[in-house]
């Protein structure tokens, strides 16, 4: 072959060299759009985001409560801020495995080949599934005022709680994200889920004081993030100490970004 | 005539495997190019090189005069991407991810609603256009995945295996979309095959890629000129020694997909 030739682009005029913010935010919106508007077609995603949390708080409330907390309402005080926690962290399992599916059924290639903002797909997966918790967690208070769950003297604490809990999971979500993308098969997401997320919910303060357990165990469930977690939600829902939790929860979630946000965009650039 | 692709000494490796080993092509604008060879030859690497989603290790490519390396962004405002690796959402329904891609093209909300009808209908898909594509048959799926890289008009269109496990009615009827894509518009493309008959009937000028290296190339006519064969297969044979037939058979392949 003879040598390279530049030849004048066909679509002349000149093509923009880069996306613009605002388009790039325009496109997280459309891949939002497009993870939510499933919900449509597969009604049954509504019972894992809607049910599931609810189904949790109405067992642990009801079956478990009187044992564990005296009476099932004294149980609900303390149970609400745990059960917001580990529905949150569950559900970035979905995170992962709705990305993972994408990478394997080659939808991640055809956004890439389009000229839109790089960031853009896994921006609006995260937006579309923060939109989701968010919702869980406002239904799980409702539910919970509605079985007799009583708020501290401030309402805006009520959101604080909720706010805390979506960025630390937000900060939590690139763990299982990196597993998604390393893992050959969406599937294997969710044996991670129960490896990993199980025993670190249940080993924490989500659902039970840490006090009861055996010593080895308490001093792990202490530094356990979702304890942490717990804890600064539950003072900021019933009205108790909470910025030491939280800023611990925080110093957690800006570690896991550091760590595992690098890892997943890593991971994502090696397949394609 | 200008070249809307060009390329020189691309080779991409993964591991010790070798996928593109010095590819050069020169594709002039508003032709059909076919790129045939086996299974693991390296066709859809160098689509994906091409297409930007993998950086080559060595040579380099333009789009239209665009570095596909170094131009990447006004490269994918040119191109369309179809095939085994480039699917739809199978969640979603055909109208919804056409107006998803539609809009992520920079196409206003109406702009998106009606150029998503306009393709449905083009690729005879009105009756399936609200329903979700998990339900949609191996032929439907394939014309909607085509229909998905024509979305923005592009100038240059990769066709990555289109009818590889299809049967042979539905790649008929794909046959026929293609020709009419190229037909008109000046659309550029270059489709990649295991199948000779298809790029026989549809390919104005065919590369013959083995283990990575195009081994030959020219028109089907002066292919089989040149080797004395009278079907592509015996130019393969010519070449290589061995056929270039698929490992795996139609039926195999509808059973994986079903």
């Amino acid at each position: 072959m003879t040598a390279m030739t530049l030849n004048p682009p066909i679509g002349a005029p000149q093509l923009p060299a880069r996306v613009g913010p605002l388009r790039g935010l325009q496109q997280t919106c459309s891949l939002a759009w497009r993870t939510l508007v499933q919900i449509k077609h597969n009604p049954f995603e509504l019972v894992d985001f809607s049910i599931q949390p609810v189904m949790f708080l109405l067992l642990f409330v009801y079956v478990f409560g009187g044992a564990i907390g005296g009476s099932p309402h004294a149980y609900l005080q303390y149970l609400l801020a745990g059960i917001m926690v580990q529905n949150s962290l569950f559900t970035t399992l979905n995170t992962a495995t709705g990305l993972a599916t994408d990478l394997d059924k080659g939808f991640f290639s055809r956004l890439r080949a389009l000229p839109i903002a790089r960031f853009a797909p896994l921006a609006g997966r995260i937006v579309a599934d923060l939109a989701k918790q968010a919702w869980a967690l406002a239904l799980l208070y409702g539910v919970a005022s509605i079985m007799g769950f009583r708020a501290g003297a401030n309402p805006l604490a009520v959101i604080a709680a909720m706010g805390l809990v979506l960025v630390v999971t937000l900060a939590f979500a690139w763990l299982p994200v990196w597993i998604g993308m390393i893992v050959s098969t969406p599937e294997k997401v969710q044996l991670f889920g129960f490896v990993l997320l199980f025993p670190l919910t249940f080993t924490s303060g989500a659902f039970v004081k840490t006090v009861s357990m055996p010593g080895w165990l308490q001093a792990f469930s202490k530094a356990n993030p979702v304890t942490l977690l717990a804890d600064a939600a539950r003072g900021l829902l019933i009205g108790g100490p909470a910025a030491r939790p939280a800023i611990e929860a925080l110093l957690y979630a800006v570690a896991l970004t550091v760590v595992f946000a690098p890892l997943a965009v890593r991971a994502l650039r090696r397949r394609v | 005539m200008t070249n809307a692709i060009e390329a020189e000494g691309l080779t991409k490796s993964f591991g010790a495997v070798t996928a593109v080993d010095g590819i050069d092509l020169a594709i002039k604008e508003g032709t059909v190019f076919g790129l045939l060879g086996p299974n693991g030859a390296g066709k859809t690497t160098t689509v994906h090189i091409l297409a930007t989603l993998v950086a080559p290790d060595a040579g380099r490519a333009t789009i239209a005069g665009y570095d596909v390396a170094t131009q990447a962004h006004q490269v994918r405002q040119l191109i369309g991407l179809a095939g085994q690796y480039a699917s739809v959402d199978e969640m979603l329904t055909g109208t919804e991810n056409l107006i998803l891609l539609a809009r992520l093209t920079g196409q206003s909300r109406s702009a998106a609603r009606q150029r998503a009808k306009e393709l449905l209908a083009q690729f005879r898909l009105e009756n399936a256009a609200s329903r979700a594509v998990k339900t949609y048959s191996g032929g439907m799926r394939r014309r909607l995945d085509l229909a998905a890289s024509l979305v923005a008009r592009p100038r240059v269109l990769f066709l990555d295996e289109p009818t590889t496990g299809l049967d042979p009615r539905s790649r008929n009827e794909m046959w026929d979309v293609v020709r009419d894509l190229t037909g008109n518009d000046g659309v550029t493309v270059l489709l990649t095959t295991q199948y000779l008959e298809e790029a026989d009937q549809l390919a104005e000028r065919i590369a013959v890629v083995d283990h990575g290296a195009m081994i030959a190339a020219g028109t089907p006519a002066e292919l089989k000129a040149s080797t004395g064969g009278a079907t592509l297969n015996d130019v393969f044979l010519a070449l290589t020694g061995r056929d270039i037939e698929p490992a795996t058979t139609d039926d195999e392949l509808q059973e994986s997909f079903a």
